[in-house]
Formats: structure tokens, sequence, C-alpha cells
């Protein structure tokens, strides 16, 4: 056992050494606890190989005005979908005022191809993959997309109108690779 | 701690005082749940679902680690996994219908235990420990039940994982990383069925765990009774074993004649068929409902459909979906009458019973598709749920004037024993 004396050697404004020694080994083990959780905590990221997510390449030229399709990008439904001239006209004549998540169909389309609206399948609720755009889906109130399971309605330019979702449907990266296929990614 | 009359245990053969004397076990559980544990006289039936949760309990982690041995938690083999254990495994069949209607019947007999706490007014003090502890083990359910029911990976797996991972996109910025955090990819896949079997396999020894130290807390104070007086002295009670151990036994028979019904007879009764599809990213199906024990809460977050305040819809559903259970940790102080069982309440009692009544029409809410008139009665259910709680209840416990109550649990077995007796004579 150290002596009193032996123990209080060196304070200086009350500090001992013990009180050193104890804080930085403290601090020492808290540094390397959390060295530890890092990767444990990091190993539930996408893994390399989720990351690595291919470009798609779709041909559209078989679609025809007022029809669409599912195809899917990153293991996520993708819309594409060709308006016709009434549907644009819908999505223009909406005041940007009324929308949630205000956008004009020009920021959700290309220029010069304001008929292709290609938006994600996933409703920006909860995850869903609305409904419209196979033949004879329920395109919901305002004839754009509708999701079933809580009741978001989309419009014409796959914005959201009605429902819980906060967000228009997303528009994923995407390029004309030619005036027929579409490079998604 | 006990009462000072409680039974001592003393054993008697040899063997059994060289273990009490290395490894005092027997005597632990002689005191937990034996002659030591002395308990109210009067309790009634139910009292009987606390260690009915613990049979459902053993049975879920018996039936799931045997399952454990068949299945296989990979996304291209999972599906056919199940089927395998359905077809080809000996008496698998029984094995997974016995683990899917033993979720059932757990959530079952453990909402049965919260009514009696909230009915009978266990969760106050001093068993307020007692309350928060079940909570815990409540929220580790509803995990385990969740990441249980993506295991066999069909549609409502997929896209139950999808919805329910999708609550936490709502939290504002970091939102979308923590969901791609919990999912290891942009949606559900191998890498969520994975982390969600390991889970799936923890967790009931978590709750285990909880479990002891809800009993433990409750053994403190001693069991509540149906009069919601403490006990004073030994006449208010009887040892837990002989008379207690009987009368759970005979409620522990009914419900296994209920579990095996339903395991034999309806065994996919509570489920949903298009659990039967295989998983499928890119469809989801036309009415996404999930299991009948989550439909309440469902409800809830159906509920708000419109912006409020600076808040969006969908971040208000899910934070009145989690804090319409955070609430009942703070219920035993939420109710501050010093008066415990409603046969003593007359004004709560009627606000209870309409709020179980709005439990049950939120489960119906839950069931239906987003449209009126769904909608709107899911709203006014959500409402008087968070009013009963946070309006009504603390209220209520200040004006109400409780019934004459009887001096000891005592006093109240022999009088309604005279009652019965002389009704009986008349």
């Amino acid at each position: 056992m150290a002596s009193e004396s032996e123990l209080n050697a060196g304070i200086e404004d009350g500090v001992r050494r013990r009180d050193f020694i104890n804080i930085a080994a403290v601090s020492f083990a808290g540094v390397g606890a959390v060295a530890v959780v890092l990767p444990l905590v990091n190993q539930m990221n996408p893994s390399a190989d989720v990351l690595a997510l291919s470009s798609t390449e779709i041909d559209i030229s078989a679609i025809q005005p007022g029809q669409a399709i599912k195809t899917s990008w990153r293991k996520q439904p993708v819309f594409v979908r060709n308006l016709v001239a009434k549907e644009i006209a819908e999505a223009k004549a909406v005041p940007l005022g009324d929308l949630r998540d205000p956008q004009t169909i020009d920021e959700r389309t290309k220029p010069g191809k304001e008929n292709w609206l290609i938006t994600l399948g996933v409703c920006t609720h909860l995850g869903c993959v609305p409904l419209g755009a196979a033949e004879g889906e329920n395109r919901g109130d305002f004839g754009g997309y509708f999701c079933p399971c809580h009741g978001s309605h989309y419009d014409t330019a796959a914005r959201i109108r009605k429902g819980p979702a906060p967000k228009n449907l997303v528009v994923p990266p995407y390029e004309f690779t030619s005036d027929t296929v579409v490079t998604i990614g | 701690m006990s009462f000072p009359w409680a039974k001592n245990y003393e054993p008697q053969q040899p063997l059994m005082k060289w273990l009490d004397e290395k490894l005092p076990l027997p005597r632990l559980v002689y005191n937990a749940i034996g002659a030591g544990y002395p308990v109210p006289r009067n309790l009634n039936y139910f009292w009987n679902f606390g260690v009915l949760a613990g049979a459902a309990l053993a049975i879920q982690i018996i039936t799931g680690i045997v399952l454990a041995m068949h299945y296989a938690a990979n996304a291209t083999v999972a599906f056919n996994s199940v089927e395998h254990i359905m077809r080809d495994v000996n008496a698998g069949w029984f094995i997974r219908y016995a683990h899917m209607n033993g979720a059932s019947m757990f959530f079952i007999v453990v909402y049965l235990h919260i009514f009696r706490g909230l009915y009978y007014g266990s969760y106050k003090a001093p068993r307020e420990m007692v309350w928060l502890l079940g909570v815990v083990i409540f929220l580790l359910m509803m995990a385990t039940a969740f990441m249980g029911y993506v295991l066999p990976w069909g549609q409502m797996s997929f896209w139950g994982a999808q919805v329910i991972t999708g609550f936490f996109s709502a939290i504002p910025i970091v939102g979308e990383p923590v969901r791609e955090w919990l999912l290891g990819g942009f949606v559900p896949d191998n890498a969520t069925l994975n982390r969600f079997f390991s889970l799936h396999y923890l967790l009931p020894f978590v709750i285990l765990g909880v479990v002891i130290l809800h009993i433990w807390a409750l053994h403190i104070p001693g069991s509540n009774n149906p009069t919601g007086i403490e006990v004073k002295d030994e006449q208010d009670t009887v040892p837990f074993h002989p008379y207690y151990t009987a009368k759970d036994g005979f409620g522990l028979g009914i419900f296994l004649l209920i579990f095996v019904a339903l395991t034999f007879f309806s065994p996919n009764a509570l489920g949903h068929a298009d659990n039967y599809i295989p998983a499928n990213s890119l469809s989801t199906p036309a009415h996404i409902v999930p299991e009948w024990y989550f439909l309440p809460f469902y409800a809830i977050l159906k509920a708000f459909t419109f912006n409020f305040l600076w808040i969006d819809a969908k971040l208000w559903g899910v934070i009145a979906m989690f804090g319409s259970i955070a609430l009942l940790f703070f219920l035993p102080w939420l109710d501050s009458s010093p008066v415990k069982s409603s046969t003593y309440r007359p004004l709560y009692r009627i606000f209870f019973w309409i709020l179980v009544v709005d439990v049950f029409l939120l489960g119906w809410c839950g069931m239906q598709p987003a449209e009126q008139p769904w909608v709107i009665l899911s709203q006014l259910g959500a409402i008087y749920y968070f009013a009963h709680f946070l309006v009504i209840l603390p209220i209520v416990s200040r004006i109400e004037r409780p019934l004459p109550m009887p001096n000891s649990i005592t006093e109240a077995v022999l009088a309604k024993h005279a009652d019965t007796s002389s009704a009986a004579t008349a």
C-alpha cells in the first residue's frame, strides 16, 4: 500500500498523478472502443457489389403515346411513360402554388422530349410501387399514378397531389443516347 | 425481497442441501415461482396471462431454433427453403405452423396482459418499473415479429420490409442514408434478409433477459390484485405454489387447446395469401396489410394524410405511430389517481372501455384500403387514442371521486363471499 504522502506526491493545483493516469487510460480505451465500433456499424451500409450500379439501357421505340412501361434500375422499378398532348397540357395547367412539391413538367423531362416522363416507380411515402404504368391499372384522381398502399395520387407529371407522400416521384439521372434509346444511371 | 411471512426454502435431501450451498438455484426458483413467493389470495384469471406470455415465448424459441436448422437466409433460396420445410422436412409443416401461430398467440396473451395492467392499474407505483420493462418487451416483440415475417421472402415479407424501413426515410436529412444503412442496399435484398435473420435469432434471447428483469422488478413489491389494494398481512396472501401454479396450469391448458386448434384446423387464418407468392421487387400487392397485431398502429400511421405545421404528412404518421407506443412509457405519471383498480374508479372505467373500443376500431381501419370513410375513422380513432392518455386521463385522475374501498384484500374477499352466500340462502 502506498502511504498518504506517496499518493499525494506531485500534487499541483489539487491534481494528482493518479488522476492523469486514470483519465489517460480511460480516454485511450474509449478511442479504441470507437475505432472498433466504426467498422461494426459501417458493415451494415450497402456493400461494394450493391453500390456498383450498372446503368440500364431502355429501348423506348415501342411505347405508343399514352402507354407506359415498367423496367428496373438498381433493382428499383422505373416507369417510362409516353405522355399524350392532353396530359402535358393538364400538367402545365396546374398552378405551382397548388403543388406540395412544386416543379414544372419541363423541370421533370428533357428539353424537346417533354412527352417522355421517366421516374422511379417508388412511392415517396413508404416505397411501394404505384399503379398506373400498366394497361388498365388505376391511375388515381389526377390521371398519373396511384399508390394503393396508403392512397397517394400522382398527376401526369408524376407529382404528388393527394395522400401522404411528401415528394414527387423521383426522376433518376438519365439521357437520350439516341431518339429511341434512353440510358439510366 | 419478499414479505416477512414468506416460506423459507429448506432442502431435505442431501443432494439439494449440497446444491443449495454451492449454487442456490433451486432456492431462486422456490422464491420466484414456488411456495416462497406469497401472492394476493384474490387473483382472477386475468393474472394468468403473464405465465402464458412466458409459455408463448418458450414455444417460439423452441420452434424457432428447430426451424433455423432447415431455413436458408438467402434471397434466392429463402422462399423455397420455407416450402422445403412445409413439404419435405419431417413434421416441418407442424413446426412452422406452430411458430407462425405461436407468434399470434404470443401477441394475444400479451395484449390481454396489457389490458389487465391497464384495467387494474398495475402500472402505478410501486410497480412503475415492472410496467416500463413490459413496454420494452412489447417493443422488442414487435421488432422480432416484424423481422420474422420478412424471412419467408414472400410478397408481404418483401413489401412489409420496404414499408417499415421506409418509416426511417421520413427522418429529415439523415432519413434516406439511415434507411440504406438498415437495408444494406436501396431495396430490401439479400443483405437485408441476412441481417434480419441474425437479429430475429438474437432478439428472443434479449426478450428473455428483459422478462427476467420484469419478474425481478415485480417481486420487489409483489403482484397487484383485482382490488388494487396492497397486501397488508399474511392472511391477504397465499403461496404461489401450489395455489397459482394450479390456477396457471389450468389457464395453460386452455391456452394450448386454442393454440393447437388454430395450428391444426386453420393455420393460415391469421396470415395473408400474398405471402405464398415469392418476393417481387417490381410489383406491389394490391393491398399491403401488416400482421393483425400491428393493425391499430398501422391505422394511426395511415391517419395522417395532410401536412400540418412545418412537418409533412409522412413524418407525422411515423411520429404518431411510434408516439402511440412511446406514450405508454409515461403512463404511470399521466395517471395521478392513487386508486389502482377500475372497480373503484367509475369515471376512468367508462373512458377505459371507450379506449378498448377505439383500439378495435383502429385495428379494423388498419385492415381497410386508404379510402373514405376509413381515413376519417382512423383520424378520429387516432385523436381519441392520444386524447385518452394526454388529456382525459390526467383530468379524470384529478376530478374523479372513487367508490368506497375495503380496508384490505381479505375484507374485500370476505364481503364478496358474504354476498354470494346470502344470495344463495335467499
